[in-house]
């Protein structure tokens, strides 16, 4: 069977773009059609923006790649109207377990609390999220909405214009020329649009190794994340165990520096460390095998004028935490609402600085959670191994020490505290739902909050009567009764006996009131989408 | 915030000075670092404030090291 990531699921066509006779100007231009740019794609066309993506290749990513999603992305993908194929084709896992050289330590439970719709994690191969997001943008084309992919269409030059961007591109049949008011650079770790424009990516590289193979086989092993420190199998390193779906399993094997890189990637080296893993008796084929080094690092900035920045082109981390396809999908989420909005001439071009304040905020926190985790697996020095090892083995006997082992700390959303679109705060209100803290679901009689929102600004209204803001300010709002919803009532009314909220497009919450007081809405709207003038959100 | 005790809180400075030793009592320098550092982790969640608990690090860290 061929696989789905041999199918060119975009082939190349030749476009009338080719053979203008001036170069074509675009609205949006999307750089790359990874995980990030197609959901940018996808985001922006829902909202009526023309746009157009370049790749330079015709399909999928090959190999399994980034394989956890975690909540907060199945809520945006739900958004993009990608979320039930995930979660029903995704395998649904919430326990993780913990050895330390040959003892199982402990296990441990990611699900947080009940009320949501969506789990705390699905595994679900990269390529099959990529598949999912191009099926999607072209079902979007098929409805008339201006949206699609140019396969084979590789960037090789950018001009930067004050008021656009033009793009010299390569394809089998020859260059054309694209300008662009906006290009959106989701091209990859490796970004050429970045080294073209001559932009630093600084950080720290980790003198590491990691062997990730996709393995096909029937096992029993249970729908649990396995993460081995110090195994008999793999002396002095890590290893990670995770199932996928199809009988897929991941496997991650921690290498050390000082390796033959193309030698490690053979079949004939890698069969045997997985044997030693899997027991001598345990059939399976290797799908997938890469090496693996990694790095922590970001641009200084993501907007550079007319050129934004999302997903790997602007961060790094280490997967530990599986936090770079994950955050990458948080870029697109705060960037595409504030982009249609200027398209629109509905805020000014100052609001997507924002985009770039929050998401360098979010950069940093996801930076900082890799490089914790990595420095735990990987012990730096000598007593940083002998902390390491005390805590694993107290974890074995003592609840205390578990929270301080750090195989990764799993991808959750990053909360814009101090963000410049906040307004108004409320004593009383639970924290956890403070302003720049993403909205977390909740069950409402006929279905859950998160689907309940459109696509622009709403205010909740809990116990509490806004019923003119909606011709007022034109945002949606959503009267909700706490009453006999403890849930609701627990995250969003803490002490209070009703509230409003803000809330943006991307269902982060800009500000919230104990009542209703038009005033304030307006003041909050107006920093949130950083207008000066007239209000039209 | 509390301020970490730097007064004298043992009632018994040598009984306790004595099992301190006496729980390193043949070990080897390894197993030694290792009990240290379990024991120092043990402590730590105990105290459980971490205002209190980084006062004691840079108390620690501040001791000006004895000429060699
Ligand atoms: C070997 C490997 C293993 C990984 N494992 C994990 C993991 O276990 N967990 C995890 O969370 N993450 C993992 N990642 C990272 C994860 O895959 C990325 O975070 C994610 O793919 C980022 O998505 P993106 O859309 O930003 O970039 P990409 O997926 O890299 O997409 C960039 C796109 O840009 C296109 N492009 C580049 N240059 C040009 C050009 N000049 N013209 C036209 N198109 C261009 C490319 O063809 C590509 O489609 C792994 C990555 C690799 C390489």
């Amino acid at each position: 069977m061929t696989k789905i990531f041999e199918t060119p699921l975009y082939p190349y066509a030749r476009h009338p773009d080719q053979d203008a006779a001036a170069p074509p100007r675009h609205k949006v231009v999307i750089l790359g059609a990874g995980p990030v740019g197609l959901a940018a794609a996808i985001d922006l066309a829902q909202r009526g923006v023309p746009v157009v993506v370049l790749d330079e290749n015709d399909r999928v990513s090959s190999g399994s790649r980034a394989i956890c999603f975690a909540k907060r992305t199945l809520e945006i993908l739900d958004r993009l109207g990608c979320g039930d194929v995930a979660v029903n084709t995704g395998v649904t896992w919430n326990k993780g377990r913990v050895f330390f050289d040959e003892r199982d330590i402990f296990e441990f439970n990611l699900l947080p609390e009940d009320g949501h719709n969506r789990p705390a994690f699905i595994n679900l191969q990269q390529y099959y999220l990529e598949q999912f997001l191009v099926e999607r943008v072209q079902a979007l084309a098929a409805e008339g909405k201006p949206v699609e992919i140019r396969g084979r269409n590789r960037v090789e030059a950018i001009g930067r214009h004050s008021d656009h961007v033009r793009l010299e591109i390569e394809t089998p049949e020859g260059p054309y020329e694209l300008h662009a008011d906006w290009l959106i650079a989701c091209d990859g770790a490796n970004s050429p649009t970045r080294r073209m424009m001559g932009l630093d990516f600084v950080g720290r590289v980790f003198e590491d190794n990691f062997l990730i193979a996709d393995v096909v086989m029937k096992a029993d092993f249970p729908t649990e994340r396995w993460f081995w420190f110090d195994p008999p199998f793999n002396r002095g390193q890590s290893a990670l165990l995770h199932r996928q779906p199809d009988n897929v399993w991941r496997i991650d094997l921690q290498l050390g520096w000082d390796i033959d890189r193309e030698a490690e990637k053979h079949p004939d080296r890698v069969i045997p460390r997985l044997k030693a893993m899997l027991g001598e008796d345990v059939a399976f084929g290797l799908e997938w095998v890469s090496i693996y080094t990694f790095q922590c690092r970001r641009m200084e900035k993501f907007r550079h004028g007319r050129v934004l920045f999302a997903g790997d082109a602007a961060h790094q981390v280490s997967p530990f935490g599986a936090r770079g396809a994950n955050s990458g999908l948080q870029d697109t989420d705060n960037l595409c609402w504030k982009l249609a909005l200027v398209l629109d001439g509905r805020a000014p071009e100052d609001l997507l600085d924002s985009y770039d304040w929050e998401r360098v905020y979010g950069a940093d926190e996801n930076i900082m959670n890799s490089t914790r985790a990595t420095e735990f697996i990987t012990p730096k020095s000598e007593i940083s191994r002998v902390f390491r090892d005390a805590v694993l083995d107290l974890a074995s006997q003592h609840d205390f020490a578990r929270p301080l082992v750090n195989s990764g700390r799993l991808s959750v959303p990053c909360i814009y505290d101090d963000g410049p679109l906040n307004s108004d705060d409320c004593a009383g209100l639970p924290a956890r739902t403070r302003p720049g803290a993403p909205l977390p679901d909740a069950p409402l009689a006929d279905g859950w909050l998160l689907g309940a929102l459109g696509q622009g600004f709403s205010l909740l209204a809990i116990d509490t009567d806004c019923s003119d803001a909606a011709q007022r300010f034109g945002v949606d709002v959503l009267t909700l009764n706490a009453q006999d919803n403890p849930l609701l009532a627990e995250r969003y009314l803490g002490t209070q006996s009703g509230a409003v909220y803000l809330v943006r497009p991307d269902h982060h919450v800009a500000a919230r009131w104990p009542d209703y007081d038009a005033a304030a809405v307006e003041t909050a709207l107006r920093r949130a989408t950083c207008a000066h003038g007239g209000l039209n959100v | 915030m509390s301020d970490l005790n730097l007064h004298r809180n043992l009632t018994d400075p040598d009984g306790f000075y004595a099992n301190l030793m006496a729980v390193h009592d043949g070990l080897s320098k390894a197993e030694s670092d290792a009990l240290n550092a379990r024991l120092i982790l043990i402590l730590a969640n105990h105290i459980g404030d971490e205002a209190l608990l980084a006062q004691a690090l840079h108390t620690a860290l501040d001791i000006a090291p004895r000429a060699e």
